[in-house]
């Protein structure tokens, strides 16, 4: 058996279904709604596990299952070294996202990571502390300013909601991810012009460190023929 | 004899070598306080350090390194008197997000200085004394004084905005050069985009006020780089002397010659050349052989942000791949960070055993 891991709820769910479908691949969940489980139609040796997308890099990495789909942020985000136990099959053309670094729309003087840093100093100068970024994306926002030698800002983690922190003045900009920017508008916040940090896309992932016999080998030639045939 | 035992003995034997040449020994906690490190470092530490926490004294590190927690107990006068020599062995503690060949745990030996009275001299004893304690391993020495520079940066015919970003920049070079070359480049001060700009008005098509960030604090940023753009930009002249600065790397007596070359055009820089050349006198006294060292005025700018002046790093010739075995540097300005206005001119280094027994190993296989 081979496992294949994939996001066990939303439309990141429905949509890796529906690919996988198209392709002559039915994944189904088992027959009671809230219980995490599945199998696959259509095809022998492949076994389905539903998972959070957020633990999918772990589990590929630690080769738990032996292919994953999530999105590319998240490998990017908890592997720092992705590459070096993950390989990318196909990215699936859907499940776009930007990480980007946004602030409050009324900063007319703040457009640039420039701007942005000089702000800090000035911030951090009146505030006594370093001006707050809230994200999920620590490793990714840190690497980020770093190559960008941004200084004088702290990341606060915020798991949900983020775009609210500014007005609860938990944080004076975010990170975060976004796909039309509509809920940034809506919450008063604008992009930094050269604010983008990660572009993401829901992709499908093999692990290199699972266990791989010959009726694995097998298994994976069917799947693969099936899934790259386009 | 196994590895780890070599280490020890050789850890051990440093430490006596430090402790006899009048170093107090002492032994700061492992678990330090994230925030000391945190206001130093900024966000970039949590990349380096491990942190933790603690149910009474919030968030903790495991220490980095071992200067920090020396100056903070100096400086609280802990350890009592003004002027100190210490000596330490432990461990650091650094996480490698990239770099899993790196060691994440390893012994250090140190030796620091904070004495007023004579700095060249003490920066020479630092040198002199990690130098004995690696004995007649082949090395590579690598100096630098990043003071060169900061007295540069200061004396440019420029507003002090502008000075103060430059300075803040220092340690980062690619940021430094960029804002280097837009105070340098009339195009790039325009602040075209406030064209018309009044306080009041300019907000009125804009959005909601949210957040810490006041309007004020908007106004205030946009009248300053407003009245800045008035200033006339750096002069190439001096923008050719801090790239001239950046360059040279050579053995430290053609250094000394390509340095005073540069005093005609920026004749502000007399004093820290000075003091350089009164130090490589001092090292040449102390029969150090300065033909074969290694000097960039940037040396280790990256990697060490506390150091101010003089700094080293001792490298293997056998192992040209090894991190440096022994690193070390004048540190003035983090005395005064974290002494809270008190401060005292100090310098110190560490070396690695574990580096110095795998030098070895290389050779004896060889």
């Amino acid at each position: 058996m081979i496992k294949l891991g994939v996001p066990s709820k939303g439309r990141l769910m429905e949509e890796t279904f529906s690919w996988f479908a198209g392709r002559g691949v039915h994944l189904k969940r088992t027959d009671s709604k809230r219980e995490y489980a599945g199998y696959v139609k259509g095809l022998q040796g492949i076994e389905l596990t539903l998972l959070s997308a957020g633990e999918i890099p772990t589990a590929l990495n630690v080769g738990r299952i032996n292919f994953g789909v999530t999105g590319s942020d998240l490998v990017c985000e908890k592997l720092p070294n992705w590459d070096q136990n993950l390989e990318i099959v196909k990215s699936l053309g859907f499940g776009f996202a930007d990480l980007v670094l946004s602030v409050p729309r009324f900063w007319i003087d703040v457009d640039t990571l420039d701007d942005f840093d000089s702000a800090a100093a000035a911030f951090r100068e009146k505030h006594g502390f370093r001006l707050r970024i809230a994200t999920k994306y620590h490793y990714l926002v840190r690497e980020f300013l770093k190559s960008a030698g941004v200084a004088d800002y702290q990341l606060v983690d915020s798991q949900g909601a983020t775009e609210g922190t500014v007005k609860n003045e938990t944080a004076e900009a975010i990170a975060d991810i976004t796909s039309t920017g509509e809920t940034l508008k809506a919450n008063h916040l604008k992009i930094l012009t050269d604010g983008l940090i990660h572009k993401s896309e829901a992709t499908l992932f093999k692990s290199k460190s699972a266990f791989f016999g010959k009726e694995q080998a097998n298994a994976e030639s069917k799947f693969l023929a099936h899934i790259l045939s386009d | 004899m196994n590895e780890q035992k070599r280490i020890e003995i050789e850890a051990d034997r440093i430490l006596r070598l430090f402790s006899n040449s009048g170093g107090q020994i002492v032994q700061p906690a492992v678990l330090q306080r994230a925030d000391t490190l945190l206001d130093l470092y900024g966000e970039d530490i949590r990349a380096r350090a491990y942190v933790t926490s603690d149910p009474f004294n919030g968030e903790m590190m495991l220490r980095p390194d071992f200067t920090v927690p020396i100056v903070k107990a100096h400086m609280t006068g802990v350890t009592g008197n003004e002027t100190a020599r210490y000596a330490y062995c432990g461990k650091v503690f650094r996480r490698q997000e990239k770099n899993s060949e790196r060691a994440s745990e390893y012994l250090q030996v140190g030796y620091e200085i904070f004495d007023r009275k004579d700095v060249i001299k003490s920066d020479t004893d630092v040198f002199c004394i990690i130098k004995k304690a690696l004995g007649d391993l082949p090395l590579r020495v690598a100096t630098g004084d990043i003071g060169i520079l900061m007295t540069a940066v200061s004396s440019l015919k420029t507003t002090s905005s502008r000075q103060k970003a430059l300075l803040r920049h220092l340690w980062r070079p690619q940021r430094f050069l960029a804002i280097l070359e837009k105070f340098t480049n009339e195009a790039s001060l325009s602040t075209e985009r406030f064209d018309g700009f009044q306080a009041e008005n300019s907000f009125a098509n804009q959005a909601k006020e949210i957040g810490l960030r006041s309007k004020s604090e908007i106004i205030e940023r946009i009248q300053n780089l407003l009245q800045d753009s008035k200033e006339a930009p750096i002069s190439t002249t001096e923008l050719e002397v801090i790239n001239s600065l950046l360059n040279i790397g050579d053995k430290c007596p053609q250094a000394l010659i390509k340095l005073k070359d540069l005093l005609s055009d920026m004749p502000a820089l007399g004093t820290a050349i000075e003091k350089f050349e009164k130090r490589l006198s001092a090292l040449d006294n102390a029969n150090v052989d300065l033909s074969s060292i290694d000097f960039e005025v940037s040396y280790g700018r990256t990697s060490m942000e506390y150091y101010d002046g003089f700094v080293f790093g001792f490298y293997s010739e056998n192992h040209i791949n090894l991190p440096p075995i022994a690193t070390g540097g004048r540190y003035d300005a983090l005395t005064k960070h974290i002494g809270k206005g008190r401060e005292i001119p100090a310098v110190g280094g560490v070396v690695r055993p574990d580096l110095i027994i795998q030098s070895k190993g290389y050779e004896d296989n060889d």
